[in-house]
């Protein structure tokens, strides 16, 4: 009897897990689909699970969208705000990890500030101060706004990793003559190349997935970023469905599979001390 | 960060440090400063004079004015509604997400599914990495009275057409009810990796001393997960009180106003109702609200580490 009733709970649990999966991949299903579909299938009732699938609604949205411009845009505002962003904040990180000196707490927590920033408080200052310089439209501001966001999540996952380094390590690299940049570079660095990779795809994705400073700050059609492509829809009378969902297909895909690839990663960098 | 793990270590120098070693982890983490201080402390400074002055965009040169867009502030609906409609989300959401996250971790952890579990863990990730202005606009499409596939799919099992979109109320409802599937999954990810540092040895000794899953819970599961919980919590509710993207492409803040957000209140007064000033002083309120979050977040985040 009590075998039973454990296997029909497992069975039970593992209806539950597919229940989640359907709920978790549905959507996204819903907007491929959708991009393969044309507008009378979209929205056929009842709902049409076999379709003939067509790629008119991405010629579509190619030829009559700045949409390839706009993903270049991202793929270089992207890297380049992500490459920045470790540049100045794994040393910062290491710093912050292997010294005790008076402030260390106070400047870490300074950090983790910038992080709970309200985007609205530097928004609107980033776009007086751009568009006196002339340099809305300009990437670099974007590439730089985001290091509000970037600079702190590098930093808050790396301290932890850099801490996990055995001290001993860097203490016989420090007898064998090499300095500490040394040893940051050929020591510490290396051996947090997954909290490195983690930070880089974290921010990598909350950057290119960014719309509202991109639309401020880069509101010309050949400046801005793949996400506001969705806004140029939202004003029409007649929204072209297939071709939004193809759109969105494509500005969503790098991100998701970039995502799927390091999956086991985020969730270690994350648990922060607990993993180790 | 683990001051734990700092504490156990020997300093590198046992000398008394000399002022160039009181100087060197400086080297290492002053260009990330003078970078923050230009794009993050600036514009608050920025920010927070123009605050202080009656300043609207085309209506002439900014004066000061003390304190009144502050007074404006308080007393303007529109704001106080937008963050009380933030502070609800965060409220609402954060705990079932939680609990949600937690029972996927939990289940996860146990099942005997092997091809289930890897193809979840691959999954999880999915809903934060669909960028947030699709997911509003894929909403816009899902949840659409007529047309959308969620009531085509209600009306299956026999439940009325709802007009998830067209009431305040139901529509700010849709707005949690898409947080959630946003969210959920990266905490349990999150959860789920904390579950995985549980020791093998201490969670089968438990297992021999009681069969019901509470207090094994309880006692062994979860104060292995505290920090991964805080983790998500502090991710969270950051993103939360940021929220722009997602409900502003679902429709604008609308009806109505009944969807706005802070950010996104202090949007429309900056940028298309051009009152600098205002905008400014909301935002620094906004500034301080979080920086107090964010203080009781990391207190808490401390006591649980010590």
């Amino acid at each position: 009897m009590a075998d039973f009733r454990a296997t029909l709970l497992r069975a039970l649990q593992g209806i539950a897990l597919v229940v989640v999966l359907v709920v978790i991949l549905f959507p996204l299903y819903w907007m491929v689909a959708g991009s393969l579909k044309t507008e009378p299938d979209l929205f056929a009732i009842p709902p049409k699970w076999f379709f003939t699938p067509t790629i008119a609604a991405y010629v579509d949205a190619i030829e009559n969208t700045d949409v390839l411009t706009n993903l270049l845009n991202s793929v270089i505002v992207t890297g380049s705000a992500v490459a920045l962003g470790l540049i100045v904040g794994a040393p910062a990180a290491y710093g912050i990890a292997r010294y005790r000196f008076r402030g260390r707490r106070d400047v870490w927590f300074w950090y983790v500030t910038n992080w709970m920033l309200v985007p609205v408080v530097v928004l609107i200052p980033f776009y007086l101060t751009a568009s006196k310089l002339g340099l809305i439209n300009n990437p670099i501001v974007l590439i730089l706004v985001y290091q509000v966001f970037i600079v702190p999540l590098v930093v808050w996952l790396l301290v932890d990793q850099f801490s996990s380094v055995p001290v001993a390590l860097e203490e016989a690299a420090q007898l064998d003559g090499l300095s500490r940049i040394q040893i940051f570079l050929r020591i510490a660095l290396p051996l947090v190349k997954p909290g490195i990779a983690v930070s880089a795809i974290l921010s990598g994705i909350f950057a290119w997935n960014d719309m509202l400073y991109a639309f401020i700050l880069t509101p010309s059609p050949e400046a801005r970023t793949a996400p506001t492509i969705v806004l140029s829809y939202l004003g029409g009378y007649v929204i072209p469905w297939p071709q939004v969902m193809a759109a969105s297909t494509l500005v969503c895909a790098p991100v998701i599979i970039g995502g799927i690839i390091v999956h086991k990663y985020i969730a270690r960098g994350l648990t922060m001390g607990a993993v180790k | 960060m683990t001051d734990t793990a700092q504490d156990r270590a020997p300093p590198m120098a046992a000398a008394p440090p000399s002022w160039k070693e009181k100087l060197e982890p400086w080297f290492f983490i002053l260009p990330s400063v003078v970078l923050l201080l230009a794009i993050g402390l600036y514009p608050v400074i920025y920010t927070f004079i123009a605050s202080l002055q009656a300043w609207v965009m085309g209506m002439g040169p900014p004066s000061f004015s003390g304190l009144d867009n502050y007074i404006h502030a308080f007393g303007s609906s529109d704001f106080g509604h937008s963050v009380g409609r933030t502070l609800i989300l965060i409220l609402v959401t954060l705990p079932i997400e939680l609990i949600l996250g937690m029972m996927i971790a939990l289940a996860l952890d146990s099942t005997n599914f092997a091809i289930l579990r890897r193809l979840l863990q691959i999954c999880l990730v999915i809903p934060i990495a669909i960028t947030p202005s699709v997911v509003g606009l894929l909403t816009q499409l899902m949840f659409n009275e007529q047309l959308g596939i969620i009531n085509q799919l209600l009306h299956l099992v026999g439940i009325p057409a709802i007009d998830w979109l067209g009431r305040p109320t139901a529509a700010f409802i849709t707005v949690m009810i898409v947080q959630i599937w946003e969210w959920t999954p990266f905490v349990a990810l999150v959860l789920s990796a904390a579950l995985s540092t549980v020791p093998k040895d201490i969670d089968e000794a438990a297992m021999l001393e009681t069969e019901r899953w509470w207090p094994r819970f309880r006692d062994v599961q979860l104060p292995f997960m505290w920090p991964g919980i805080t983790a998500a919590l502090v991710f969270q509710t950051a993103f939360t009180i940021k929220e722009f993207d997602m409900i502003y492409s679902i429709e604008k803040g609308g009806p109505g106003t009944s969807t706005e957000t802070s950010v996104m209140q202090i949007e429309r007064m900056a940028f298309r109702g051009f009152d600098v000033g205002l905008a400014s002083a909301e935002s620094i309120l906004m500034l301080v609200l979080s920086i107090v979050l964010a203080r009781i977040y990391i207190r808490v985040f401390y006591r649980e580490m010590d």
